[in-house]
């Protein structure tokens, strides 16, 4: 298959364009935060709530919160029907996911309690992961935790032995990497960076660089999201 | 009336850049490298320090905050209140005016009964200890209980009371607000309802400037209507 036509991607993008992507935040009613985000085809919701009780108490930590996120796809997500529930994948999302999100978090201010996370994937288009994690710090913004930044994400690839940024479906599918990369776009620490797929030394550091540049981007739409959602009201 | 002054307050996000002088880093703010930056989503506040203000967020009792509480459940010899808090409050049989035995509790104060506690203590673990207010304990039997965030707590209360003032002024019930985000209302059905209403307002649009105006003019349309 051929991925690069003209200096074109498949979807008529630039190797350095991110899909066009859509923050709306607190489309919860009940939850503490949330946020709605559709990122290309991606559509993904995120809540958080809390800091409140542990349930079950012995999870709980004398002197900090804990931090609990649970990345789940919907059966409807893909073409063909998923099972429902936690798999081996989803699981190990959860679980980078939540990694990626904890350093930025301050727990100590909320000793005996957690900070509960869900990202629930309505409909996937390669890089789900980034989209929930985007969604989930726009989300624990709104919920007012305390945080030294907003963590962002996007994937960068390889297809046609050209590196470029925020794969869709196929390019994930049938190119020849794929790596997803989160990170606090002020201090530059990388909080998540995982790879499927092959790419030279070279190719990597342009890769990481592509991904910051698309982290920042993506930074800079969670903000004005979240500045958007109070100045709109103001206006009236 | 004095005119609200013009909220001349920024929108931040985690990780903004607020100030360079670490010194004048307050609430809601953290210092890397000698810099200010915000920790918390809110509203910038540069008057004395560099503070945000937040827009949301969970309460957390300090001591001497004046909170209402409702009574979750009673052991042998506390009552356990919640106070709209990730964390539960004791209040000790002890604090109790008077000495009382421990089958007495419940008569006094059940399950469900609300009431206005006084913070005593509050340790590191966040272990919330409550005494009642004023020495007297009063549970709450008659009115309602309006819930709002607690960060829109000094908006209703206003810059020196002035909006709780003109509350209880232009409407004849007694208002009550606990730091933690209750509010208890006390009056005629009709002043009740049309408190909650007022309320509800100045929690929607607590962020904008000129409000304390905009609610005398509500109050205002809405007594004719009544009366």
């Amino acid at each position: 298959m051929e991925f690069i036509k003209n200096g074109k991607r498949i979807d008529n993008r630039l190797p350095n364009e991110l899909r066009p992507i859509k923050f709306e935040v607190g489309a919860l009613e009940r939850a503490d935060g949330s946020c709605y985000v559709e990122h290309g085809g991606n559509k993904v919701i995120a809540a958080v709530y809390g800091p409140r009780a542990v349930h079950p108490r012995h999870l709980q930590e004398a002197n900090r919160a804990i931090v609990r996120f649970r990345y789940n796809m919907a059966s409807f997500s893909v073409e063909e029907r998923r099972r429902p529930g936690p798999d081996r994948r989803s699981i190990e999302i959860s679980k980078v996911s939540r990694e990626a999100i904890d350093p930025v978090i301050i727990k100590e201010f909320y000793p005996r309690s957690t900070i509960d996370i869900f990202v629930e994937i309505l409909q996937a288009d390669a890089g789900t992961r980034s989209a929930g994690i985007n969604a989930a710090s726009v989300a624990l913004a709104d919920a007012g935790v305390p945080m030294r930044g907003l963590i962002s994400s996007c994937a960068v690839g390889k297809v046609d032995n050209t590196v470029v940024l925020d794969l869709v479906k196929e390019e994930d599918n049938l190119g020849q990497a794929d790596m997803p990369i989160a990170m606090d776009v002020r201090t530059g620490e990388v909080t998540l960076l995982q790879m499927d797929g092959h790419l030279t030394l070279d190719e990597f550091e342009e890769a990481l660089e592509l991904g910051k540049v698309g982290c920042a981007s993506i930074a800079q739409m969670q903000r004005d999201a979240l500045i958007t959602k109070y100045r709109g009201e103001e206006d009236e | 009336m004095k005119k609200q002054e013009k909220i001349d307050k920024t929108i931040v996000v985690p990780g903004d850049l607020l100030s360079e002088d670490a010194a004048k880093a307050g609430e809601g703010t953290y210092v890397e490298n000698g810099k200010v930056y915000a920790l918390i989503y809110g509203l910038a506040d540069e008057r004395e320090k560099t503070r945000v203000i937040p827009l949301s967020g969970k309460y957390l009792p300090a001591i001497g905050d004046v909170v209402i509480g409702m009574v979750a459940d009673i052991s042998f010899s506390n009552w356990k209140v919640d106070i709209n808090s990730p964390y539960e409050a004791l209040m000790h049989i002890s604090e109790y005016p008077r000495r009382i035995e421990s089958s007495e509790m419940a008569k006094i104060m059940g399950v469900g009964d609300l009431a206005m506690f006084k913070v005593v203590d509050v340790d590191p673990s966040m272990k919330i200890e409550l005494a009642p207010r004023e020495g007297q304990l009063r549970v709450l039997r008659s009115g309602r209980i309006v819930e709002v965030s607690y960060t829109k707590v000094p908006r209703v209360i206003g810059r020196a009371g002035s909006m709780i003032s003109l509350l209880k002024s232009k409407l004849d019930v007694n208002i009550f607000v606990g730091k933690n985000g209750r509010i208890w209302i006390n009056g005629k059905a009709e002043d009740e309802d049309l408190a909650v209403r007022v309320i509800k307002r100045i929690e929607q649009e607590a962020h904008t400037s000129g409000l304390t105006d905009r609610i005398t003019k509500m109050l205002e349309e809405e007594n004719h209507g009544v009366h």
